[in-house]
């Protein structure tokens, strides 16, 4: 693949690092016109190119579902693993050790994560892989044609399925009580906020879990639908107006004194958050349940950056790699010399 | 008495299990090692930290011979619930050493019985710590032993030094019982039964370990740089040998790390990780058992049918399900081959002693690499856990091979024209890229759904019948890297002995005694990997009847011999056993006896 071309005078719009948008592009979508999945995937195009992420420095991983069928539509230049069903996680963490440089995008679906992924969901954020971990959720099973997922809500109808009677499983609130550094919900029909949180998401040194309601057009999109578009935009509550300061970067907007936290992230970007109807602090673990359990009860779609520590040492800086990626290495720094093994023959009795 | 039996016995201690009697039991072994005659221990052990009976098995040869043997020359009982069954597992003529606490009858005047006075040493002894007696106590046996069979105390010594890694106050405090049994043993026990040991110089510049310990190490002269496992027997040790010796072996000046091990939530997470290392260009492997490995499988079918380099030890232990956990076998052998659903067919290695774990652990990732593909190496418990003398571990003899890797220069040079799975050397191994390259054109999106030449999906289906065609070619270029077969010959044979792995010493054991006791001369083939050496084929055509012993119900590996050269089925005989305990001679002198009318 070519560079972009920068020919003087030409309007052709870059980013920081010389790339233009379509760089980020990926394959043609082949899922369903107006799936919630297809508007995910444009903001991760558009906070990629705007982050000035180059897309070498990304490997994508995802599950099996429509869903995970999405990073073959963004960045064709970035690597991608797409796995086995459920077994998403596992595949990244075992991956991020190749370059410790590289940023991990993973896409997986309510189903993926929820219903058979559930132990590796909990596991990978446990170990704070450094992973942005999209769930694109639909309450549904789209590529098998409309089952209950694990994360449909009680009296939910679904024309082959009857009425779902169990619990729904909440992921913000399980990613929580596993430990994640970084928790945020919100709504493919809110692209600015996606697409915000995405940034903030791929600065955040560990494990990003993004909630992303994504409206399965073809199975569950009925009005009264929990997951469906009508429900999502008549219903989000966004807890605050959040944007994105990339590192070196002045803030700009005005907002008058209280009305705006400010969280710096590991590589020193920030995220602004603006006060809306409520105070809201999301690096407290107890105020993120105690809205979560309030935004159920009142039956709104709460949206926004739930929780965060942006502190926590991730996975890789646990184990302490050297500079050069692991990928990188060669015989001389893999193999013993030659003289230890006497030293190792001297250690058996 | 009758005429001294020296250096050719075995020796069976029946203990609690969590009673602490491995240090006696390995205590026994080593001195005998270091007394330079030919020796094997295999722990006989049930799934269970407390209480159970377990067995350890000591076996001395003078002439190499140290399979285990069903027979028992010595027998130590430790434990009064195996009292009736050891002292009936004494050999006529055989010694009984019991315990004295235990108060139960001897039945038997066939046998030569002695007392442990346990109790009594352990009285006097008033410097151990109360919570220590138990574990110490098992040290009487072994002086009481040292002293009827003509242990040397100073090898006794080197081995409680080397376990206890140089502490003196555990050494001190174990030899000290140990020499204080012996002089009760040389003052109270009336020897009367006929076996000793000598010292000899078999052994000289042997080592001993545990073939778990040895692919552990072998497989950090191979490189590893990351291992996910999840902790299960007999797969267990292995993992925890590599986290052992990782960083002795890999230190660095500045204390970072070239590896990562990680112990995962489960065996799917544990091959998932180690497929996603291998996909990222690192040397990946899992290590497990029989009930891990069938959680492994679609991962398996994903990274044979995606060509992802990944290295899988299965330590196999007796199934189905959790069957004996801690009993050996070889019953893995046909699910591992073609593990995965759909068209696979899976690379095995078969190492069969401690230094072919060893080498069979570097080597396996030049296989993986070279070929990229998952490469499976099948070891069992009783090789894995048990302790075997061995040949030092010798280093690599070849550098490694990285396989067909393109960097950003290589790109370069390509204008970037590559495609992830085209076969350009017509070999069937394609050029694969690792993400972290910089070049535009390196990235390939990998699936295990249908993707045709340049990794783009397809679900063309000539495209899926190219690429599995091409994924055999591959599978047949293995040949060149699996270790040949071991044959060894006997001028005259007639027949054909064919086995695999932890056998080794039993079949050649029971070829001496078919030539000596039966005057029948056979030829050996110990198979070391699939798919099968050109030499293979060969040995079956010129003799007339192959037996194939192997531990399992069904003749696993006769059942492949037969599926690759059917046109050899008259010269094939399966010979398939698994009681989950380690073969023995007897078994195949047996089985060949009947089938050969003598
Ligand atoms: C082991 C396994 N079981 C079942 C399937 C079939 N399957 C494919 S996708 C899917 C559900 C996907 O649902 P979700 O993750 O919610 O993704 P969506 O299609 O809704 O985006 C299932 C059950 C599979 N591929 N693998
Ligand atoms: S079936 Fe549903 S989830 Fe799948 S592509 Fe169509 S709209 Fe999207
Ligand atoms: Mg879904």
């Amino acid at each position: 693949m070519a560079e972009p071309l920068q020919m003087a005078g030409s309007k052709i719009k870059v980013n920081r690092i010389g790339l233009q948008k379509t760089d980020y592009r990926g394959n043609l979508t082949t899922l369903c016109q107006g799936c919630g999945h297809n508007s995910i995937s444009n903001q991760i195009i558009a906070a990629c190119y705007e982050a000035n992420i180059l897309p070498e420095d990304v490997v994508k991983f995802s599950g099996i579902g429509c869903s995970s069928k999405s990073p073959s539509y963004f960045l064709s230049r970035s690597f991608g693993f797409n796995s086995l069903h459920g077994r998403m996680p596992s595949v990244a963490t075992g991956a991020l050790f190749g370059n410790k440089y590289l940023h991990g995008i993973g896409v997986s679906g309510d189903g993926d994560t929820t219903n058979i992924g559930m132990g590796q969901f909990k596991h990978v954020i446990r170990r704070n892989v450094p992973l942005v971990y999209i769930i694109e959720n639909n309450g549904v099973y789209g590529l098998t044609k409309g089952q209950f997922s694990a994360t449909a809500e009680v009296g939910l109808n679904l024309k082959y399925q009857g009425v779902n009677s169990y619990m729904p499983i909440d992921i913000p609130k399980e990613a929580l009580i596993a430990g994640a550094s970084f928790i945020a919900r919100s709504f493919a029909g809110d692209p600015k906020q996606v697409k915000e949180l995405l940034k903030a998401a791929l600065s955040h040194r560990g494990i990003a879990i993004l909630d992303i309601i994504s409206p399965c057009v073809t199975f569950n999109n009925s009005d009264e639908a929990y997951h469906s578009y009508a429900w999502g935009r008549e219903h989000e509550v966004a807890i605050h107006d959040l944007s994105y300061v990339p590192p070196s970067e002045e803030i700009t907007v005005d907002y008058a004194e209280g009305e705006f936290k400010e969280v710096t992230l590991h590589d020193g970007s920030k995220i602004l958050l603006k006060k809306l109807e409520r105070e809201y602090d999301p690096t407290s673990r107890v105020d993120a349940m105690r809205v979560l359990e309030e935004s159920d009860n009142s039956e709104s779609l709460l949206t926004g950056l739930i929780y965060i520590d942006p502190d926590r040492p991730d996975l890789i800086e646990q184990h302490n790699l050297v500079d050069e990626p692991l990928n990188r290495l060669n015989e001389s720094d893999l193999r013993p010399a030659a003289d230890t093994i006497d030293m190792i023959n001297n250690l058996m009795f | 008495m009758s005429e001294k039996i020296v250096n050719d016995f075995s020796i069976t201690i029946g203990t609690v299990n969590g009673s602490g009697s491995q240090t006696a039991n390995n205590t026994i072994l080593r001195s005998l090692f270091k007394m330079g005659i030919p020796v094997s221990g295999k722990n006989i052990f049930p799934s269970n930290i407390q209480g159970l009976s377990t067995w350890y098995t000591i076996r001395v040869n003078k002439d190499g011979f140290t399979a285990r043997r069903d027979a028992h020359e010595i027998v130590i009982c430790m434990n009064s619930n195996s009292f009736s069954q050891d002292l009936a597992n004494v050999l006529p003529g055989g010694a009984f050493f019991y315990t004295d606490s235990i108060k139960l009858d001897i039945t038997r005047d066939d046998i030569e019985v002695y007392r442990l006075p346990v109790k009594d040493i352990m009285r006097e002894q008033k410097d151990v710590p109360k919570q220590l007696k138990d574990l110490v106590a098992n040290m009487v046996y072994v002086g009481v032993l040292a002293q009827s069979i003509g242990i040397d105390l100073e090898q006794i010594r080197t081995a409680l030094d080397y376990h206890f890694k140089g502490k003196q106050k555990p050494i001190d405090l174990n030899f000290k019982v140990i020499e204080k049994s012996v002089e009760w043993a040389k003052g109270n026990l009336e020897k009367t039964d006929p076996y000793f040991v000598k010292p000899m110089n078999k052994n000289d510049g042997l080592i001993m370990t545990d073939g778990n310990t040895a692919a552990a190490i072998g497989s950090i002269y191979g490189g590893v740089q990351f291992m996910g496992w999840y902790p299960i027997t007999p797969g267990s040790s292995l993992a925890e040998g590599i986290i052992e010796y990782l960083p002795i072996l890999r230190k660095r000046e500045d204390g970072k790390h070239t590896y990562a091990v990680i112990q995962a939530e489960d065996e799917l997470a544990a091959i998932g990780m180690a497929i996603g290392a291998g996909f990222s260009g690192l040397r990946a492997m899992t290590a497990t058992s029989g009930p891990g490995l069938s959680l492994m499988t679609e991962f398996a079918g994903l990274a044979y049918y995606a060509e992802v380099p990944v290295v899988i030890w299965d330590v196999q232990r007796v199934g189905p399900s959790t069957g004996l956990p801690t009993r050996t076998s070889q019953g893995d052998l046909t699910f591992t081959h073609y593990i995965g659903h759909g068209d696979t067919e899976q690379i095995i290695l078969l190492p069969g002693n401690a230094n072919e774990c060893f080498e069979f652990g570097w080597r396996a990732f030049d296989i993986a690499e070279n070929l990229q593909s998952p490469v499976f190496v099948l070891s069992d418990l009783d090789l894995g856990m048990n302790q075997w003398m061995a040949k030092p571990f010798e280093y690599p003899n070849e550098p490694m091979d990285r396989g067909k890797v393109l960097w950003e220069e290589d790109l370069e040079k390509l204008n970037g024209d590559w495609g992830r799975y085209r076969d350009v050397d017509n070999d069937g191994i394609p050029y694969r890229t690792v993400p972290g390259n910089k070049h535009p054109a390196s990235a390939y999106f990998l699936r295990g759904t249908g993707h045709d030449e340049n990794g783009n999906l397809t679900e063309d289906s000539a495209t899926w019948t190219r690429m599995l065609d091409r994924i055999k070619k591959k599978y047949y270029k293995a040949v060149e890297f699996i270790p040949a077969p071991i044959i060894e010959k006997k001028k005259g044979a007639k027949i054909g002995i064919i086995a695999m792995g932890s056998t080794e010493l039993a079949v050649r054991e029971a070829r001496h005694q078919l030539e000596t006791e039966a005057n029948i001369k056979s030829d050996s083939m110990r198979i070391r990997g699939i798919p099968f050496a050109e030499d293979v084929p060969k040995f079956i055509e010129s003799h007339e009847q192959n037996y194939v012993f192997e531990m399992n119900r069904d003749g696993q590996l006769y059942q492949l011999l037969l599926g690759e050269y059917p046109h050899l089925a008259d010269h094939l005989i399966s010979e398939a056993f698994n009681d989950g305990l380690p073969a023995t001679a007897q078994w195949i002198l047996d089985s060949i006896l009947i089938k050969e009318k003598i």
